[in-house]
């Protein structure tokens, strides 16, 4: 299948090994991955933030840019909710018929990394060797937007040699929250240090997510207190199967 | 040092930064949340249909506001008839003006339940500038009364006073300089001080849970009995009612009585609950009126995609859930209505001309959402009213931030642009990289980022240019 | 206009302003009837069974709870009153005759009664009209014979209550159905003594409102 990638603007920036790794286990299950140069950002920034009327040209760019891919992989669970959530109101609103039907039409189409893989791929084991001790955190959009339930732990349920620990308080915000994280610094620090505390409990090396909005967050904060815990995005925890060694990243 | 009076809220960033000093108060938040939550939890995971009643719960209440007018006609004409009196109060001082004028009488003093909207308009206040010494009634609002306080919470007041604070308070207030801390001490303190009182006021103000327009009723839903003994022992009656109180049916109530004990308290059913029509001869008080407020009820209702704020039933819920609330408690907020709910109403029935920071106290993690007994799309209704805010500022927007994002979006609409803004980037951090290969410090607006945390910096390559530079993958169709 | 008529017409007219529509809606008692129902509003249990699930949640915020056969409830409820010293116990003034015979305590009638002479007695004994057994809820109608009024139930320190079986329901559809013929009445629902959790989230009970509920269930 050509599978065409939507890395999202801050993946592509700061978090290049996640896409990285993104292909490298699509190519794996025997797939061509393309990445539509043009793209860009989904937008959500600007919406969330209360600059709504500036989404718009970016709805339409990512409409433009992926019209006529066959499947979209985004490995980011608060782009993808972003879309499903608002980019049909913002073509009502903008009173465009076409930009309407192009985004019915395109939106079955999209998929986050771990839905892509289990419900579009139909694939549980990627063939992924990890030996380390790790924790999952689950993202608020993965959870409350899209629904993603337990594929990420499926997925990492069959990596192999890889331990996983359970996390107190999973379902709670790590504080992120997009531009929240600066415009309530205080607040955001404080449901952050929480966090920290539960994934420490957990004595765990590795930290993962799918979404790097909450990875750079608390991979802030652990390297901010000295902690030991790295964090990884699970699309690179997929993608070790033994032959790409584990300190190539960055 | 743990209240922010009203008057002095400046924004929820410094209220809350204030706030996360006081390591008791969060103690106390982080407690009473986890022990609301987890009983909520239980008694709802026991209710297969528990979405099918947040559907109906959905449904009557927007429903009812659809018909609002056609409701409150038939609830003030069942009520008239049934021997009450209805007033309407287009703002607080209006209702203010009416109880204050209904509640005179030769004791000088009124009992009064629990009521959020009576905070709302600062009823207090006006009876005691007119000579009217009110006398809260629950144990939580007495405590925030004799404290001088404000509420923290919706449902538990004083959640955030340890029972020292409170047995030194009721002490030094009620005379009792032997009092015990034990919770028992201090309820039996209440009870005794209290039960002379509920015989001997003749005039009782409350609020009201529900009005029902298919009887001219209103139903009451409270734990401590101190309800039952104001809307029943007093000689008049006065209950502040917003005009999103109304139900347009008693059977509608069968839906509400589920929803709001499990979501409030976390129990099946709330000790009790009272139900009454205008007057009952030779029943309960013989004088009834109610005070229908609007208060800006009607602008929350014009705005579209604002207006189920108003499905609210005042549960609490979203409180303890939210991640923010947690941390802060609802002091920081600067208003009676507190949390995510709190972040919506607020600023609206302000007109959005105060309280423009709290729309955006929040990280949109969708936990009130998630909990909220009528399916109020809390973070669809911030991110709603984030855009009036913005678009509220004068044309042109020259903030910082405005400017900001109207370049981030510049950069974002073409592909030379955002690869340019790259290389910027990864030049301009250069200065800011320390010795351990991250960033400790950024200035102005970033600033806040490197409070708390540490930031990785743009790494030599984007993604973009990994895959530009990778040859071709010879990958199969 | 007077202010008051004044306000009413203006808030009237701002909710027809903010609701105001391109398509006219339908009756509201129309749109009414169409509102999603697709919570449970019948019961799965036996009687039997909800007489014992009432009688469980009941016991669970410390009610006490006994099960008594129909010629034995005069017998049952002086045995209860005895038990909790109960001397003078307030009676509506057409309770069921039968109930009172066997009880040693003075029976006071609400005639209607001065609060001072209400606080003078111990407890009070009343019927209902329906029992809630998922919740644990007693659903009085005042002014019905057996009931009274509502200050007798409220400010004596102790209530005993009789329930009959055919007069417990599963769930709260089905008592707020029962309750609907009553529905221009003062209304009390019980679910327990009086409470509050506002001290550091430990619930005390009784707070106002009598502290001790017994609860007979006539089998």
């Amino acid at each position: 299948m050509r599978i065409a990638l939507f890395i999202a603007c801050y993946n592509d920036t700061l978090f290049p090994a996640t896409g990285i790794a993104v292909v490298r286990v699509l190519e794996r299950l025997g797939h061509t991955v393309i990445f539509p140069s043009a793209q860009t950002c989904c937008g959500q920034m600007h919406y969330n933030t209360g600059y709504q009327a500036e989404a718009l040209p970016l709805v339409r760019r990512f409409v433009e840019v992926f019209r006529d891919s066959e499947v979209v992989c985004v490995p980011s669970s608060s782009c993808v909710a972003m879309m499903r959530e608002h980019y049909e109101k913002i073509a009502l609103a903008s009173g465009d018929r076409r930009l309407q039907s192009d985004v019915a039409a395109l939106l079955p189409r999209v998929y986050e990394f771990t839905e892509l893989l289990v419900h579009r791929l139909g694939v549980e084991n990627v063939g992924a060797v990890y030996p380390h001790r790790v924790v999952y955190h689950a993202s608020c959009h993965s959870l409350r937007s899209l629904h993603v339930g337990d594929l990420p732990m499926r997925l990492l349920g069959n990596v192999r040699d890889m331990e996983i620990v359970p996390l107190e308080r999973v379902e709670q915000c790590c504080g992120f929250g997009g531009t929240f994280a600066v415009k309530n610094a205080a607040v955001s620090g404080a449901m952050l240090e929480e966090k920290l505390q539960c994934l420490k409990k957990t004595l765990a090396e590795i930290c993962t997510a799918c979404d790097n909005s909450c990875l750079m967050h608390i991979a802030g904060g652990l390297h901010r207190q000295g902690a030991a815990m790295h964090t990884r995005h699970i699309a690179e925890i997929l993608a070790c199967d033994g032959s790409v060694a584990e300190g190539q990243r960055r | 040092m743990s209240t922010v009076p009203y008057r002095e809220f400046v924004d929820f960033p410094t209220s809350a930064l204030l706030l996360l000093q006081d390591n008791q108060l969060r103690g106390n938040v982080r407690h009473a949340t986890d022990v609301i939550q987890s009983k909520r939890d239980r008694v709802v995971r026991e209710m297969p249909d528990w979405q099918a009643l947040r559907d109906s719960g959905y449904a009557i209440r927007a429903h009812t506001l659809d018909y609002l007018d056609t409701y409150l006609e038939q609830f003030a004409d069942r009520c008239t008839a049934a021997g009450g009196h209805v007033h309407w109060a287009r703002d607080a001082a209006e209702a203010n003006r009416i109880v204050v004028g209904l509640a005179r009488n030769a004791t000088g003093r009124v009992l009064k339940i629990k009521s959020m909207t009576s905070e709302e308009i600062g009823l207090n206040d006006a009876l005691l500038a007119a000579g009217i010494e009110p006398i809260e009634t629950d144990l939580a609002e007495l405590i925030v009364q004799l404290g001088h306080d404000r509420p923290s919470h919706i449902v538990v007041p004083a959640l955030h006073k340890s029972r020292q604070q409170v047995r030194e308070l009721f002490a030094r207030t009620m005379n009792l300089p032997e009092l015990g801390d034990r919770p028992e001490d201090l309820t039996e303190a209440a009870r005794l001080y209290l039960r002379h009182r509920f015989l001997n006021t003749p005039v009782a103000v409350s609020g009201a849970n529900f009005l029902i327009a298919e009887t001219g009723g209103v139903c009451i839903v409270e734990s401590e009995g101190n309800g039952r003994m104001c809307l029943t022992l007093p000689r008049t009656l006065i209950s502040l009612a917003g005009i999103d109180k109304v139900l347009p049916r008693f059977r509608d109530l069968e839906v509400m009585l589920q929803l709001l004990p499990r979501s409030a308290t976390g129990e099946r059913m709330n000790p009790y609950n009272s139900l009454w029509t205008g007057v009952h001869p030779g029943d309960g008080p013989q004088e009834f009126h109610v005070v229908l407020l609007d208060n800006r009820r009607t602008e929350v209702l014009r705005d579209q995609q604002a207006r189920e704020t108003l499905h609210c039933i005042r549960c609490g819920a979203c409180q303890n859930a939210c991640p923010v609330y947690r941390q802060t408690g609802g002091h920081a907020y600067g208003s009676v209505y507190a949390g995510p709910i709190g972040a919506i109403l607020t600023p609206q029935l302000a007109s959005m001309k105060r309280g423009q920071s709290l729309p955006f106290a929040s990280s949109l993690c969708g936990a009130c959402y998630e909990v909220c007994p009528v399916k109020i799309n809390i973070p669809e209704v911030l991110i709603h009213l984030r855009g009036r805010v913005v678009s509220a500022k004068p044309a042109g927007g020259l903030t910082l931030e405005a400017l900001a994002m109207r370049a981030m979006l510049w950069v974002f609409l073409g592909e030379a642009r955002l690869k340019m803004a790259q290389r910027l980037g990864r030049i301009a951090q250069r200065p800011f990289i320390r010795a351990s290969g991250w960033i400790e410090w950024l200035p102005g607006m970033l600033g806040g980022w490197t409070q708390t945390r540490d930031l990785q910096p743009l790494p030599r390559q984007s993604f973009r240019e990994w895959f530009e530079r990778r040859p071709p993958s010879g990958g199969p169709e | 206009m007077t202010e008051a008529s004044r306000a009413r017409a203006e808030i009237l007219a701002d909710i027809r302003s903010a609701n105001r529509r391109s398509a006219a809606l339908p009756p509201a008692d129309e749109t009414w009837e169409t509102l999603p129902r697709a919570y449970r509003q019948t019961g799965a249990l036996s009687p039997a069974d909800c007489i014992e699930l009432l009688a469980e949640r009941l016991r669970d915020y410390g009610a006490g709870v006994v099960l008594v056969a129909p010629h034995q409830v005069a017998d049952a409820i002086a045995d209860i009153l005895r038990r909790r010293n109960q001397s003078s116990v307030l009676v509506a003034p057409d309770v069921d005759p039968a109930w009172l015979n066997s009880a040693e305590c003075s029976w006071v009638r609400d005639r209607p009664l001065s609060y001072e002479a209400l606080s003078g007695v111990d407890g009070v004994l009343t019927g209902c009209t329906a029992a809630i057994a998922a919740t644990g809820t007693l659903c009085l109608c005042h002014s019905d014979s057996s009931q009274g009024r509502r200050a007798p139930t409220l400010i004596p320190d102790y209530h005993l209550c009789v329930v009959r079986a055919g007069q417990i329901v599963e769930n709260v559809p089905q008592g707020m159905r029962a309750l609907e013929p009553y529905r221009n009445q003062p209304i009390t629902l019980i679910s327990g003594p009086s409470a509050t959790a506002d001290i550091e989230m430990t619930r005390i009970q009784g707070v106002h409102g009598p502290r001790t509920l017994d609860v007979a269930i006539v089998v």
